[in-house]
């Protein structure tokens, strides 16, 4: 089970607090009617589904019930930090995220 | 009637002195009806031993006579199923691991009529045509057997092989134990408690960390419990495990688990333990849990596992009487027992020479010592050559003799066949350390030429490896040392670090210096049916052919040959797979790579996973605050998500069809009341709450007046309806808004993410509020009667309080919010109070509505009453790719953007031919239709014809006395008055497309 550290409550908790919600960092637009059919149906449904870091959203849904945004490497599912939305997304590089260090 | 059948002799390899057993007690137990005895300290292994049985069970395919191999959780044969009581019946467990106690009945597995004549010991002349893969390559046909569409596999073969291939029999009664759970946290968690995890936890502890210790043995201390030569600290090596216990035990930081076993590694440091805590009792007392899981969370995990030794893969080496040499010792000096009286030690390590040097020593006639070895060190000779025993170097095993037991071992050395008589056979080929926990934590792992291992090819973060998980072979000495540093090490690191003492000293090293051992591949095999999965029986040429059949991942032999697929996952067997393979791939070992470990290390049984979440605590039951009242006036109760709801209030002599027609009837023409407190509710508040609203809903909210109800439908992004409500203004910046019962969380988690990410320019706070509000809903053409005299500071008058309007006030003298809302088509009201006070007003409202010829109705009602009049439910009508349209509803006028909105302009949305929202009649004269079933154009629609739609609800309307229907149905209401059928097995009913609204479709009766 993973640890997940809130940016809001500023402590590690476990997983089963929290409740996986998505990609971070993709925008709704400011006004989705004057975006076209094919950018709206990128923002519904294309995602990056990357092989590596990865920017997703977390609801501490048994907790404060905030969302933030955490950057998890995909292959080792370490959660290299955990920020609130709005903040810059951070870059880590991409030793931290596999090898024996995963855990 | 069962005879009781006692042993001829007892105990008759029992030695007088030795072993860790209690003589002072004797226990008596039955093997297959047999009565023997043993004592406190045995197993189920060494006390059938003691008496000579080595015949415990037959193999999974098979069927060949087999015996108990190793002494501990690796054993793959010696399966048996232990009777508690008629209820507690565990099958496929280990004798090696199955503690002793006075009347334990055991049995053994799989074998008809009996285990010495087992009628399916045929498999075994017939092992030719059960080659690897059989289940692939024989079972084929012939096609069409039988019925239609099944095939010969699913009618024959499978019914009778997983008859005649098999383990124990799962037991039919509910488990009636009880099973504990707890969560721990600790900076060191010892795995294994031998020299090695002794002296890490002892070292760890001293440093100030805190420290659980777990061992899945009775007793902790590992190989110590075995060794009889050497002196820690001066003391002999029982004395020191005794009192390192003592000194652990003292220290309030330190738990010590027996009988546990850390099963599984998990992400962030998380292990699961099993531990068992009273199926070693003879009487437990009936507070015992029977088994505890404990999910611990530890900084650093030291793990002293230890290793596991490897059987010799040669022809018909799986007879009763041939052990794993290191067993054999064990049994020796553990548990005073001799596996035989004339021993023959085959053997590709030095290791073995020293059990055949104590063997030799306590009587036992060793025949000689069989070194596979091309050049065999001298270490091993050195320490047989005061016994002058015999060495047979450079040989190879042709076979052994022997039915039930073996009697002889045939060998082939230079250019010499021989016999060598003998009861019993100690084998290894070597030590593999048990490394499936850091494998589970993604530890990579290569086979060592040197080490004649796998092991790990780099370190992991935050464990620490200690004595034979470390390094296989490692003497009691160098496994002091390594558990030592590494109990310190890991309490560095984790924080802890005050100054330990020197770590404890073996006075003498008995490590046997390996010497060059051939790869496992290597070993000379003769021709013949060698295995290498004792569990599975796997021979090495059914690797082989695996190989010739051009399988080349050693995880697709696994699977074709069942290697390593048993209940023990191949501890024994996995390292000689992999050599048979890369001999028959002519490859590297270490080019071959290995199978992955998974959890669990051993069988977890599935009480201890699930623990108290079982029966009525599986899953928590959400009741109303009326669910008591409900219950004493007799209500049959359905579950609804985690509610559980009243379905309908039967009167005497009433089945669920009469009720619920009356409970319909009663609504329409007098009043009924209804427990709606599961809707959910949300109360939004703040300045932009208005806004935040318009923004969530498709129908604009912005300007709904204070004290006005309206009905709101919510998308998501992508346009599709995912729940409706009503939302109700109690003040300009204050809502109360409703959700469906079972979206109340999915709803709030909605609005939160877009009130959190996206919207957050509002002023705006969203809380639940589900359980603090009962609903009382009243309806019906008499709900104004009934409620005017129960009612303060409300004008009940449709002037006053119209369709949709919203009133204060209090009811019985309790403060409530009152909706004038309807879902059944009547005049109706829905009375919000405190949900403490909810069951009161109900019960006096409830009294008062049977006076006037009223009556309770269920949701059973509540359904029919709505969907005569068309009302949708969410996820009834809905499916997640309807949008409002879909169903009648509006698509949100204006320039304001809400959510979902843009998804609503694209093209698919706009296409005439989407699903839309009808009602049914029947045309022929049967009852109400399937929900769910498909409506096509034709009777007799051929294979493949797509649907023209489904029907989503139907039921028998008592109001218009036939069956109703909605149904979503391609083109919607342009297909009014066509003719559908519902195509079921037996035949296709026709039905018409008509309105979804079958009852006062002008809403007159609303505004009454």
């Amino acid at each position: 089970m993973l640890l997940i550290r809130c940016p809001f409550c500023e402590e590690e908790r476990p997983e089963v607090e929290f409740r996986y919600a998505g990609e971070a960092h993709v925008v709704r637009a400011a006004d989705p009617m004057g975006e076209s059919d094919e950018a709206w149906a990128g923002y519904l449904y294309l995602r990056t589904n990357p092989k590596g870091w990865h920017a997703e959203r977390w609801h501490h849904v048994h907790g404060c019930g905030r969302f933030f945004n955490a950057v998890r490497h995909t292959m080792s599912d370490r959660i290299v930090s955990t920020y609130k939305p709005g903040e810059a997304r951070p870059e880590p590089d991409d030793a931290q995220g596999t090898g024996e260090a995963a855990r | 009637m069962k005879r009781e059948r006692m042993a001829a002799t007892a105990e008759q390899f029992r030695m007088a002195v030795g072993g860790r057993i209690d003589r002072g007690q004797r226990l008596s137990f039955t093997f297959d009806g047999i009565t023997y005895t043993g004592h406190p300290g045995d197993t189920l292994a060494s006390a059938l031993l003691a008496n000579g049985v080595h015949l415990v069970g037959r193999s999974f395919k098979y069927h060949r006579p087999r015996g108990i191999l190793s002494a501990g959780s690796e054993e793959p044969n010696a399966l048996v199923t232990v009777k508690r009581d008629w209820r507690r019946v565990t099958p496929n467990l280990r004798a090696t691991e199955v503690e002793l106690y006075d009347g334990l009945v055991a049995e053994s597995q799989n074998r008809w009529p009996s285990l010495e004549r087992d009628a399916a010991s045929l498999n075994d002349r017939l092992s030719a045509l059960l080659p690897a893969g059989f289940y692939y390559k024989t079972f084929m046909g012939p096609k069409g057997f039988g019925r239609v569409g099944r095939s010969a596999w699913k009618q024959v073969y499978e019914p009778a092989i997983r008859r005649m291939a098999g383990l124990g029999k799962a037991p039919i009664e509910a488990d009636p134990d009880r099973y504990a759970s707890r969560f721990a946290h600790c900076d060191v968690l010892v795995a294994g408690g031998g020299p090695a995890g002794l002296a890490a936890a002892l070292a760890a502890a001293e440093a100030g960390s805190s420290v659980i210790l777990a061992d899945e043995q009775a007793e902790i201390g590992g190989s110590l419990l075995a060794e009889t030569h050497i002196k820690i600290d001066g003391t002999p090596a029982w004395d020191w495990v005794g009192r390192t216990l003592q000194r652990l035990a003292g220290y309030d930081r330190v738990l010590l688990l027996p009988r546990t076993t850390v099963f599984g590694a998990y992400p962030d440091q998380m292990f699961g333990l099993a531990e068992r805590i009273s199926d070693h009792l003879a009487e437990p007392d009936p507070v015992l849990p029977r088994e505890r899981l404990w999910q611990v969370r530890a900084k650093k995990i030291v793990l002293a596992t230890g290793a596991i030794e490897r059987p010799l893969v040669f022809p018909d080496n799986d007879r009763p009487g041939i052990m794993l040499a290191g067993a054999v010792e064990t049994y020796l000096h553990r548990y005073g027992v001799l596996a035989g009286t004339r021993a023959v030690v085959v053997t590709a390590c030095d290791e073995a020479y020293g059990v055949a040097r104590d063997l030799a020593g306590h009587g036992v006639r060793v025949e000689a010592i069989v070194d596979v070895r091309e050049e065999a060190g001298d270490g091993g000779r050195e320490l047989v050559r005061t016994a002058g025993t015999r060495v047979i170097g450079n040989a190879t095993v042709l076979g052994t003799t022997g039915r039930h037991r073996v009697s002889a071992v045939n060998v082939e050395f230079g250019r010499v066949r021989e016999s060598l008589a003998c009861d019993v056979v100690l084998m290894s080929a070597g030590w593999q350390p048990t490394l499936h926990l850091f494998s589970q934590m993604r530890g990579k792992l290569r086979w060592s030429d040197d080490e004649q291992a796998l092991m790990p090819i780099a370190s992991l973060e935050n464990v620490h490896l200690a004595g034979a998980a470390a390094r296989a072979g490692a003497s009691v000495r160098a496994a002091l040392g390594s558990g030592h540093a590494a109990g310190e090490a890991a309490s560095k690191a984790s924080g802890k670090s005050i100054a330990v003492a020197s770590p404890p000293l073996a006075d003498v090293d008995d490590r046997v210096e390996a010497s060059p051992r051939p790869p496992a591949r290597s070993a000379r095999v003769a021709d013949g049916r060698a295995f290498v999965d004792f569990q599975n029986d796997v021979t090495s040429k059914d690797i082989r052919l695996a190989a010739r059949e051009g399988f080349r991942s050693v995880e697709h032999v696994k699977r074709y040959t069942t290697s390593g697929m048993a209940t023990d996952q191949g501890k024994t067997s996995n390292v000689n797979a992999l050599g048979v393979m890369a001999g028959a791939l002519d490859t590297d070992l270490a080019a071959l790579g290995h199978t992955t470990f998974r959890a669990p290390f051993t069988p977890v049984t599935f009480g201890t996973l699930a623990g108290s979440a079982r029966g009525v605590l599986f899953d928590p039951v959400r009741r109303t605050p009326i669910d008591p009242s409900a219950r004493e006036r007799g209500a049959i109760f359905e579950a609804v998500g985690q509610w559980e709801r009243a379905r309908f209030f039967p009167r005497v002599g009433e089945d669920m069809h009469s009720a619920v027609a009356r409970e319909c009837r009663t609504a329409r023409s007098s009043v009924g009341v209804f427990d709606a407190s599961t809707l959910g509710k949300i109360e939004v508040v703040g300045p932009d709450a208005a806004t935040f609203l318009d923004r969530m809903y498709v129908n604009g909210l912005a300007k709904l007046p204070v004290g006005r109800c309206r009905y709101a439908i919510m998308l998501n992004e992508a346009g599709f309806v995912m729940d409706d409500g009503i939302v109700a203004r109690m003040a300009p910046d204050r809502f109360h808004v409703t959700t469906t019962t079972g979206g109340a969380a999915r709803v709030l988690a909605h609005m939160e993410d877009y009130l959190q990410t996206e919207f957050t320019d509002l002023a705006c706070w969203l809380t639940s509020v589900t359980e603090q509000w009962g609903v009382i809903a009243v309806q019906g053409p008499r709900a104004r009667e009934l409620l005017m005299p129960l009612v303060e500071d409300v004008d009940l008058s449709s002037s006053a309080l119209p369709h949709m309007g919203l009133a204060e006030g209090r009811v019985l003298g309790v403060p409530m919010r009152l909706f004038r809302v309807s879902f059944t088509g009547e005049l109706g009201y829905e009375i919000n109070v405190p949900a403490g006070f909810a069951r009161g007003v109900w019960d006096e409202i409830a009294k008062q509505a049977e006076a006037i010829g009223g009556a309770l109705y269920g949701t059973e009602a509540m359904h029919v009453l709505r969907a005569e009049k068309g009302y949708i439910i969410v996820g009834q009508e809905s499916d997640g790719t309807v949008i409002p349209r879909d169903l009648g509803l509006p698509m949100g006028a204006g320039k304001r953007d809400f959510v979902g909105k843009r998804s609503l302009a694209r093209p698919d949305m706009q296409k005439t031919d989407r699903p839309g929202l009808v009602g049914l009649e029947c045309v022929d004269d049967g009852g109400p239709l399937d929900e769910g079933a498909q409506l096509t154009q034709r009777p007799d629609p051929p294979a493949g014809t797509p649907a023209s739609g489904y029907v989503t609800s139907s039921y028998a309307s008592p109001l218009l006395g036939r069956p109703i229907a909605l149904a979503l149905v391609n083109g919607g209401r342009a297909r009014m008055g066509e003719v559908l059928y519902a195509p079921m097995p037996v035949g296709a009913r026709k039905v018409r497309v008509v309105a979804p609204v079958f009852y006062d479709p002008e809403g007159a009766r609303l505004n009454a």
